[in-house]
C-alpha cells in the first residue's frame, strides 16, 4: 500500500486562509447577518487547526475541544441572531453603518 | 502523488471556492449556501484526519442546525442586496490584492521552515468511545459548563427575539 | 554655685505685655493700654535692677539654661542666657532708656488711632532686644538680632498708609538682611569649625590659637563677615543707607531704636566676639576703618541737612562710626562706654527733638524754626545739655567717653586719631548749629492760623489746633530730664579707668605700664579734643546766629561740593542705579515674563493643553461605527498575536 499523507502545514494553510477569509469579511461587509457569518467562517477555520493538530500530536483532546468550540459558536449564533432581530424591528435596517447611536 | 493528497486538495479547493464566494455574494443568502459548502467540504477534511464523530457533528449541528437558523433569520428580515458603494469597491480594490499578496506570503513563510511533517490518512481515529471518555471523564466541568451556557443562550434568545406585545401579554 | 536669678523673665514681660495689647488693644482704653505697656517694661526694668543689686555676689559669668532646642549629634544650641559685666551694662541701658521712652511715648503718642498697636510693637522691639543682649550663644542672639529687625520694620513703617514710611520700612529690612546675611555665614563657619554656638564654647576654643597676622584666615574671615551683619544693623559703610529713611517713623522710635538700642546690637555683638577680633589683626582693621571713614562721612553730611531728625540720624551714624572704631584699636571698653554715653545724650536728643516737633505742630524743617528758647524752655534747657555733651565738652558724659576712644585710637594710629578729632570739631559744628537754628533767632515758621507744612509727625498733633508753639506735657518732659542728668553725670563713671575696670574680666585687663608712662601724651590730647568742640561751637555761633548771611556765600562759593553734601553724596541714586535697578529689571524680564510665565505656568498649563488635546483626537475612536470598532478589534488582536509570536520566538 502507498503511504499516503499530507504534509501538516497543508491543513494549516488552509485552516489560515479560511480564517482569513474570516476577518476580511467581518470588516469589509456592511450586512449584519453576512458579518456574522463571516465569524462562523473563522470560527470554522480555527477548529480544522484543532484537528490537524490533534492527528499530529496524537491527542484526541484536540478533536474535544472542537466539540466544544461548536456549542459556544450555537449559542453565541443564537443570541446574536436575536439581537439582530431586535435590532431589525427598532431600525429597519440590516445596514451595520446605520446602527451607530452608541457613542460619544 | 497519492490518494490522500488528492482527496485534501479536493476538499480544499471546495472550502477555498466557498469562502471566497462568500466575500463576492452581495446577498446574504447565496453567502449563506456558500458557507455550508465550506462546513461540509470540511467534514470531508476531517474524515481524512481521521475525526468521524467530529465530521458527524459538523454536517449535523453546524451545517444542519446552525447555518439552517441562519437561513431562516435571511428569510424573515427579508435581507436586501448590498449596494456597491465607494467605500466597498475601495475595499475590493485594496483588500483583495492584500490578501491575496499576504496569503502568498504566509504559505510561503509556512512551508520554508514547517517543513513536511506527514500527517497520515485517517492519522488518529476518533472513534466516539474514546471521545466520549474524554468528554465525560476529563472533560467533565466544561461538558456541565456549556450546558448551562446553551440554556442561558436560549432563555435569551426568547427574551431578545419576543415582540414587546408578546412580553406585555405574557405579563397579564 | 550661683542662685537662679531667672533671667528669662526679664525678655519676658515685656512680650506678654505685647501679646495684651496686640490682642487687646484695639477695644481697650487708651489708660488701659498705657498701664499694660508700661507695667511690663518698668517690670523688667525692675528685674533688672534686682539683677543688678545682685550682681556683686554673682560668680561670673552667670549661665541660665532656660529650654531645650537643637539636639543632634555633632552641634547642640539651647535657650540659654548669660550675665556677665558686658551684658549687665546692656540691659540696663536697655530697660532704663527704655522704660524712659515707653513713658515719653505715651505723650507723644496720645492722639494717635493706633496707639495701641504702637505700645504692643514698642513692647515687642523690648522683648527681643533684651533676648539679643542676654543670650547665651550666637542662635539666641540671632533671634534676637532678627527678631528687632522685625520691629524696627513695624515701627518705621507705623504710619503705613503713608508710601514714604512703607518704603523706609522696607529698605530698613532689605538693607539689613544683607548684613544678615554675613552674619550668618560667619555662624556657619563657627559651627562647622568649633562646633557649637554657645559663647564659651568658642571663646574657649578660639582662646589658645594663635593670631592671624598674616591677613587672611578662618578668624578673619569670620571676623569680617561679622562685621558685615553689624554694618547692617548699625549702619555703618556701606549699609547705612537706611538709618536716614527710618526717620519716617515716630520719633520715639527713633528714640529707641535708632539711637539707644538697636543699632548699638551691632556694637555689642563685636565687643561680645572679641575673642575672635583679637586674633584677627586684618579684621580687626577692617572694623576700625569702617568705623572711622563712617564717622567722619556721615559728619560731613549731618553739615547740610535741613530736617531736624535727618541731622540727628545722621549723627547717630557718625557716633556708632566713633564706636566702631574703639572696637577697631581694641579698646572694646571705651567702645561700650560711649554706647552707655550715646544712648543717653541721643535718645535726650531725639525724644527733645519730638518735643519741639510737637510744640511747633509737626513742622521738621528746621529753616522754619527758630527762637523757641523762650517759648519751650524745658525742652531748649534738655536739649542744650545732650548737645553740649555730645560735642564733647567736659565735663559732660559724651567728653569722658568720645575722648576715651580718641586716645585709644591715637596709641593705635595717630591717623585714626586725626580723623576722629576732625570728625568732633564736625560733629560740634552740625550739633550747635542745630541747637542755633532751632532756638535761636526769630520764629520763621507758619502763622498761627496757617497749618501749611506739617511734616512727617503731624499725626498726632493736628487735633491740637493751636497756635503758638507751647511746651511739651509733663509725661513728656520728666524723661527728658531724667536723660539729661545722665547726660551730665554719667561719665564719671570713665573717671580714674573706673568702668574699664568694671568690663576687664569680659575684655581683658588694661595695661597699666602704657597709661602711665603716657600721662602727658594723654592730657595734651584731651585738651585738643576739648578746644576742637568749643571751635566747632564757636564757628556755629558765627554762621548761624552773629551773622546768619555767611552760611549761603559759603555754599554758593562751595557749589559743587555743597550739593553732592546736600544730596548726601548721591549714594542712594548710586545703589539704585547698581543693585536695585538691575535687580528689578532682572526679576521683571528673566524671573516674571520667562521663568514664571512660559516655563513654570506653562508647564501647568500646557500640561492640561495638552490631556485636552489628546482626548479630542482620542475621542474619534468612540464614533459609534461598529465597523471601525470591528476594525480597532482586529488590529488589537493581530498586535496581541504578533506579541505572542514574538515571545514564543525568544522562547525558542
Amino acid at each position: 500500500m502507498v503511504p499516503s499523507y499530507v504534509p501538516l502545514s497543508y491543513y494549516l494553510l488552509l485552516s489560515g486562509f479560511l480564517f482569513a477569509c474570516g476577518v476580511v469579511g467581518f470588516l469589509i461587509k456592511r450586512n449584519i447577518i453576512t458579518i456574522f457569518m463571516s465569524i462562523e467562517l473563522m470560527l470554522n477555520g480555527v477548529n480544522l487547526s484543532f484537528v490537524a493538530f490533534a492527528a499530529h500530536w496524537h491527542a484526541l483532546a484536540g478533536q474535544v475541544f472542537v466539540f466544544f468550540v461548536m456549542v459556544v459558536a450555537a449559542a453565541e449564533a443564537t443570541v446574536g441572531l436575536a439581537i439582530i432581530i431586535a435590532v431589525y424591528r427598532t431600525r429597519e435596517t440590516l445596514n451595520v453603518d446605520q446602527v451607530n447611536l452608541l457613542k460619544l | 502523488m497519492n490518494f490522500h493528497l488528492i482527496l485534501f486538495l479536493a476538499f480544499g479547493a471546495v472550502c477555498v471556492g466557498g469562502a471566497v464566494n462568500l466575500l463576492a455574494q452581495r446577498h446574504p443568502i447565496n453567502s449563506a449556501l456558500s458557507l455550508i459548502a465550506v462546513m461540509a467540504a470540511l467534514a470531508g477534511e476531517y474524515m481524512l484526519l481521521g475525526a468521524e464523530f467530529v465530521a458527524a457533528v459538523q454536517v449535523i449541528v453546524y451545517a444542519g442546525a446552525v447555518m439552517v437558523l441562519f437561513v431562516f433569520v435571511i428569510m424573515l428580515l427579508n435581507a436586501g442586496v448590498e449596494e456597491h458603494t465607494m467605500g466597498s469597491r475601495i475595499a475590493v480594490l485594496l483588500g483583495v490584492p492584500g490578501m491575496l499578496t499576504g496569503s502568498v506570503l504566509l504559505a510561503w513563510v509556512v512551508l520554508q521552515h514547517s517543513g513536511t511533517e506527514p500527517v497520515p490518512i485517517g492519522a488518529l481515529p476518533g472513534h466516539p468511545t474514546d471521545i466520549a471518555q474524554l468528554l465525560f471523564h476529563d472533560f467533565l466541568l466544561p461538558f456541565e459548563v456549556t450546558s448551562v451556557l446553551i440554556l442561558i443562550a436560549i432563555m435569551g434568545a426568547v427574551v431578545l427575539a419576543s415582540t414587546p406585545e408578546a412580553a406585555a401579554g405574557k405579563a397579564d | 554655685m550661683n542662685p537662679n536669678l531667672n533671667l528669662w523673665v526679664i525678655p519676658i514681660l515685656p512680650l506678654a505685655g505685647a501679646t495684651i495689647n496686640g490682642f487687646l488693644g484695639k477695644k481697650a482704653s487708651r489708660p488701659g493700654v498705657t498701664a499694660v505697656a508700661l507695667l511690663f517694661s518698668g517690670a523688667a526694668l525692675a528685674w533688672a535692677l534686682i539683677v543688678a543689686a545682685r550682681f556683686s555676689s554673682l560668680t561670673l559669668p552667670y549661665h541660665e539654661f532656660f529650654a531645650h532646642w537643637i539636639r543632634i549629634t555633632g552641634f547642640s544650641a539651647d535657650f540659654a542666657f548669660y550675665l556677665d559685666q558686658l551684658s549687665l551694662v546692656m540691659l540696663l541701658v536697655v530697660t532704663g532708656v527704655g522704660f524712659l521712652i515707653h513713658i515719653y511715648s505715651v505723650g507723644y503718642m496720645w492722639d494717635d488711632p493706633s496707639y495701641y498697636r504702637f505700645f504692643s510693637y514698642l513692647n515687642l522691639f523690648m522683648f527681643f532686644m533684651l533676648t539679643l543682649v542676654l543670650a547665651g550663644n550666637y542662635l539666641v542672639m540671632f533671634i534676637g538680632w532678627e527678631g528687632v529687625g522685625l520691629a524696627s520694620y513695624l515701627l518705621i513703617g507705623f504710619w503705613f498708609t503713608k508710601d514714604s514710611a512703607a518704603s523706609a520700612g522696607k529698605k530698613a529690612f532689605i538693607v539689613n538682611r544683607i548684613g544678615d546675611f554675613g552674619f550668618l555665614i560667619a555662624l556657619f563657619l563657627i559651627i562647622k569649625h568649633f562646633g557649637s554656638l554657645n559663647f564659651d564654647q568658642v571663646f574657649g576654643a578660639v582662646m589658645p590659637l594663635p593670631s592671624e597676622s598674616a591677613g587672611a584666615g578662618l578668624l578673619t574671615a569670620i571676623g569680617t563677615l561679622l562685621m558685615l551683619g553689624a554694618c547692617g544693623k548699625s549702619a555703618q559703610i556701606p549699609l547705612y543707607v537706611w538709618l536716614p529713611d527710618a526717620m519716617e517713623g515716630p520719633t520715639p522710635v527713633s528714640a529707641l531704636i535708632h539711637a539707644a538700642t538697636m543699632v548699638t546690637a551691632g556694637v555689642y555683638m563685636v565687643s561680645r566676639s572679641h575673642v575672635i577680633f583679637e586674633r584677627a589683626p586684618a579684621a580687626l582693621t577692617v572694623v576700625a576703618i569702617i568705623g572711622t571713614l563712617t564717622a567722619f562721612f556721615a559728619a560731613t553730611i549731618g553739615i547740610a541737612q535741613t530736617d531736624i531728625k535727618k541731622v540727628l540720624a545722621y549723627s547717630t551714624i557718625s557716633q556708632l562710626g566713633y564706636m566702631f572704631m574703639a572696637c577697631g584699636v581694641g579698646a572694646f571698653s571705651a567702645g561700650i562706654f560711649h554706647l552707655m554715653t550715646h544712648a543717653f545724650f541721643k535718645g535726650l536728643l531725639f525724644l527733645a527733638a519730638g518735643s519741639v516737633i510737637h510744640a511747633v505742630g509737626g513742622e521738621q524743617d528746621m529753616r522754619k524754626m527758630g527762637g523757641l528758647k523762650s517759648l519751650i524752655p524745658w525742652t531748649f534747657l534738655t536739649m542744650g545739655i545732650a548737645t553740649l555733651a555730645i560735642a564733647g565738652i567736659p565735663p559732660l558724659a559724651g567728653f569722658w567717653s568720645k575722648d576715651e576712644i580718641l586716645w585709644k585710637a591715637y596709641q593705635v594710629s595717630p591717623v585714626y586719631w586725626l580723623i576722629g578729632v576732625i570728625t568732633a570739631f564736625i560733629t560740634s559744628f552740625y550739633m550747635f548749629r542745630l541747637l542755633y537754628m532751632t532756638f535761636f533767632g526769630d520764629y520763621r515758621g507758619a502763622q498761627p492760623d496757617a497749618h501749611g507744612s506739617h511734616g512727617h509727625d503731624a499725626h498726632g498733633h493736628d487735633s491740637h489746633g493751636h497756635g503758638e508753639p507751647h511746651e511739651s506735657p509733663m509725661v513728656m518732659l520728666v524723661p527728658l530730664m531724667i536723660l539729661a542728668v545722665l547726660s551730665l553725670v554719667g561719665g564719671f563713671v570713665g573717671w580714674g579707668n573706673h568702668f574699664e575696670h568694671f568690663l576687664a574680666p569680659v575684655f581683658g585687663t588694661v595695661e597699666p605700664a602704657a597709661e602711665a608712662a603716657s600721662n602727658v601724651t594723654e592730657y595734651s590730647l584731651m585738651g585738643v579734643s576739648v578746644l576742637v568742640a568749643f571751635a566747632g561751637w564757636w564757628s556755629a555761633y558765627l554762621l548761624y546766629y552773629r551773622r546768619p548771611e555767611l552760611p549761603q556765600k559759603i555754599a554758593d562759593s562751595l557749589d559743587g561740593l555743597y550739593e553732592a553734601v546736600v544730596h548726601k553724596y548721591y549714594v542712594d541714586e548710586l545703589y539704585a542705579v547698581l543693585f536695585v535697578k538691575p535687580l528689578i529689571d532682572g526679576s521683571t524680564r528673566i524671573l516674571w515674563q520667562d521663568v514664571d510665565r512660559k516655563v513654570i505656568d506653562a508647564a501647568v498649563n500646557d500640561a492640561g493643553d495638552g490631556a485636552r488635546h489628546v482626548s479630542d483626537e482620542a475621542r474619534h475612536m468612540q464614533s459609534g461605527n461598529i465597523r471601525s470598532y470591528a476594525g480597532w478589534i482586529a488590529a488589537g488582536a493581530a498586535v496581541v498575536i504578533a506579541f505572542m509570536i514574538w515571545m514564543g520566538m525568544d522562547a525558542r
